[in-house]
């Protein structure tokens, strides 16, 4: 049995030796990766293009405006004279936001009434809206809170003063909520199943359209041996690659690693095995290396978006989440955040890492049985 | 498998796939140390035959059995026992000749102390003396179809199944890749080849013609060429060749006519048209008539004579 397994390793080896691209191929698209995500992948909004129109030329109006002004999440792009040339700031697409403040803000404010500020947000981009709002009503609160009391005392208004609750936000893990510290993580796992995945499929599709794999199943190699030799050395670059984009992930964008290297090590060699095993399953569907394209680009998106990379799986309806239970990446970025960031251990970690288990042993049990040594 | 026992038994083998029928009742006995060819064109279900005998497809009717083993029940039992060539040139184009032995060996499990030996065996088989640390996809065909010649019988399988070995190899090597399959099969080695090249049928000890998944005729080249025509071979030089063909095949006592090269080759029944009364049906139609004589036939004449013909065959399994 091991002769077998090593010649085929040996085999494996040599050829990816000679093979000068797949040097290429199994580094460089994933630190390009690794770069574009960790410097796209991120949901703060900086700069967001917005016009200006001021009606009340006060001094209340425009000590707003300079609070926008002033902050680094927007930028005037214009100072819209009418309201025709808002609505056409926004239809351009030059502007994203629009801030009007109409005559009578200044008194209204005086007066202790309601002062309204119109705002208008583009939201064809729901997301950048969203949070540009959020925005918006910190500044405004902020002004709110500094000019409304003087404003009352002027007034001298009776009332009582109102109970106040703060909400004082302490994240865990991540003081910062830095969202590089979120998605680095996700992206190693994303990236290395992408990777493995894809070349564990074609590796035994590619035998079986050249034809040796039809050499090697009249010998009588045991279809275990054949599919060990066919799925350790991809297991081992997957340790590589996981390897290499963590360093490059702790080292140049200084994320921090707080947590148990070896239960890094356990969860992400499950993992592999799991992402193995898909592969070689995957393979056991496909006569060509065209049809284990679209297999492999049919089963790795879904796999993408249902791990909570991006989309959290709380969100989802209940179906899907019932769907992400298949998932190994799910597991593994639970575990790999929870390690980098959280610092937690075996004790915490253990359903996901069986799961993973679980999974790996599934999908290889059923990739054994599938790989019949015969072409029918 | 002891001496006595055939090396292959096949039994009314069937392979269907979905409504074709690819192999149809093929029945023969192959002994041990024969080598047997199978004649046929492409897609007459040759290779399909073949790779049912490596277990490579389960048969859907009849049985067969290799070294002794059933080939459906027990298939890795057969699988020790077989070398087995592709039709597609099947080995690692970017190893080295040596590597791909080295590989076939540890897949085939040859014993340590016989490594080095069997290698050196397979190396100077193929004439690949020099050549074994070169990538084997800068190899000619003939060296390729040697190697893997070679990497089959590193294990020294008692059975060999080769499929179309020598197709798209040039003639030379041909030759030498059938001098082979000779000095193995003097060794012992039962052999079964397919092939469409028809001159290659004549170094076989016994050949069985396919066509269309059945076998049509199973004899030694000399029996078929003298017993399966039915009739006397004729040649003639004439033109134009094909008002000839149409006049001739018309003509009574003609069993059959085909154009060869600028001849033509006709069959007349025993005792009835001679030479001469052949030439003057032909030049009766005003055909320019050369040289007509008595030949003897080639295995082509004999495969065209019976596909002609059409399967009243079940005596070809005898």
């Amino acid at each position: 049995m091991y002769e077998r397994i090593a010649v085929m390793l040996m085999k494996e080896f040599i050829q990816l030796k000679r093979d000068r691209w797949a040097k290429f191929r199994l580094v460089v698209p994933l630190l390009i990766q690794m770069l574009v995500f960790g410097y796209a992948a991120t949901f703060t909004v900086h700069h967001v293009a917005t016009t200006v129109l001021d009606l009340d030329r006060s001094q209340a109006s425009r000590a707003l405006i300079s609070r926008f002004v002033a902050s680094a999440r927007f930028q005037v792009v214009d100072w819209a004279r009418n309201q025709a040339q808002v609505t056409r700031d926004v239809n351009d697409g030059r502007a994203v936001i629009a801030l009007v403040i109409h005559a009578g803000f200044a008194k209204d404010l005086e007066d202790g009434q309601q002062a309204p500020l119109q705002v208008i947000v583009d939201g064809t981009n729901s997301n950048t809206a969203l949070i540009a709002l959020s925005y918006i009503s910190q500044i405004v609160g902020l002004f709110s809170q500094h000019t409304a009391p003087t404003l009352r005392r002027t007034a001298a208004s009776a009332a009582a003063p109102a109970v106040r609750i703060t909400l004082a936000p302490r994240p865990w893990f991540n003081d910062d909520l830095n969202e590089r510290w979120f998605f680095i993580p996700g992206v190693i796992g994303t990236i290395t199943l992408l990777q493995v995945v894809s070349l564990t499929a074609f590796a035994v599709v590619r035998e079986r359209e050249v034809g040796t794999l039809e050499q090697i199943m009249v010998s009588p190699i045991r279809p275990v041996e054949f599919i060990l030799g066919k799925t350790v050395p991809f297991f081992l670059i997957g340790l590589g690659d996981v390897t290499l984009v963590s360093a490059f992930g702790i080292l140049w964008f200084r994320v921090p690693f707080i947590g148990d290297p070896l239960v890094m090590l356990v969860g992400t060699m499950l993992f592999l095995l799991a992402a193995v095993s898909l592969g070689l399953l995957l393979s056991t569907f496909s006569r060509t290396q065209q049809q284990a394209f679209a297999l492999n680009f049919f089963f790795v998106n879904p796999l993408f978006i249902l791990s909570g990379f991006a989309f959290p799986i709380a969100a989802m309806p209940a179906w899907l989440q019932g769907v992400t239970v298949v998932n190994p990446l799910r597991y593994f970025l639970v575990v790999i955040r929870a390690v980098f960031l959280k610092g937690v251990g075996f004790a915490a970690l253990w359903p996901d890492l069986g799961a993973m288990a679980l999974l790996a042993l599934v999908m290889l049990a059923a990739s054994v049985l599938r790989f019949h040594k015969s072409l029918d | 498998m002891n001496s006595s026992t055939p090396a292959v038994v096949v039994d009314r083998l069937t392979k269907t796939f979905d409504d074709f029928t690819a192999v149809d009742g093929i029945t023969l006995t192959i002994g041990q140390g024969e080598v047997v060819g199978f004649i046929g064109p492409n897609g007459a279900g040759k290779s399909t035959t073949l790779r049912m005998l490596c277990g490579l497809l389960t048969p859907t009717a009849g049985r067969a059995t290799v070294a002794g083993y059933d080939v459906a029940r027990e298939p890795e039992k057969v699988r020790q026992n077989i070398g087995y060539m592709s039709q597609k040139f099947s080995l690692y184009g970017d190893l080295t000749v040596r590597e791909n032995l080295r590989f076939f060996a540890g897949i085939y499990r040859v014993r340590r102390e016989d490594l080095a030996s069997r290698m050196e065996f397979a190396i100077r088989m193929a004439g690949l003396e020099g050549r074994e640390d070169v990538q084997v996809t800068t190899l000619a065909g003939g060296w390729k179809q040697r190697l893997a010649l070679g990497c089959a019988i590193l294990h020294r399988p008692p059975i060999l199944f080769l499929d179309e070995p020598t197709s798209g190899v040039e003639p030379e090597a041909r030759r030498r890749f059938w001098d082979l399959i000779h000095e193995l099969a003097a060794d012992g080695v039962t052999i079964l080849v397919s092939t469409h090249y028809m001159d290659e049928a004549e170094y076989c000890n016994r050949i069985a013609l396919i066509n269309q998944g059945r076998l049509i005729a199973l004899g030694t080249p000399r029996a078929l060429k003298g017993s399966r025509l039915g009739g006397q071979l004729v040649e003639i030089a004439c033109a134009p060749l094909g008002r000839a063909l149409a006049r001739i095949s018309a003509a009574a006592g003609v069993l059959d006519a085909a154009i060869f090269g600028d001849r033509l080759h006709v069959v007349v029944s025993e005792g009835g048209l001679d030479l001469g009364g052949l030439r003057q049906i032909l030049a009766d139609g005003g055909i320019q008539v050369g040289e007509a004589r008595a030949v003897s036939p080639s295995l082509e004449d004999v495969f065209v004579r019976i596909v002609a013909r059409k399967p009243d065959v079940p005596g070809a399994a005898a």
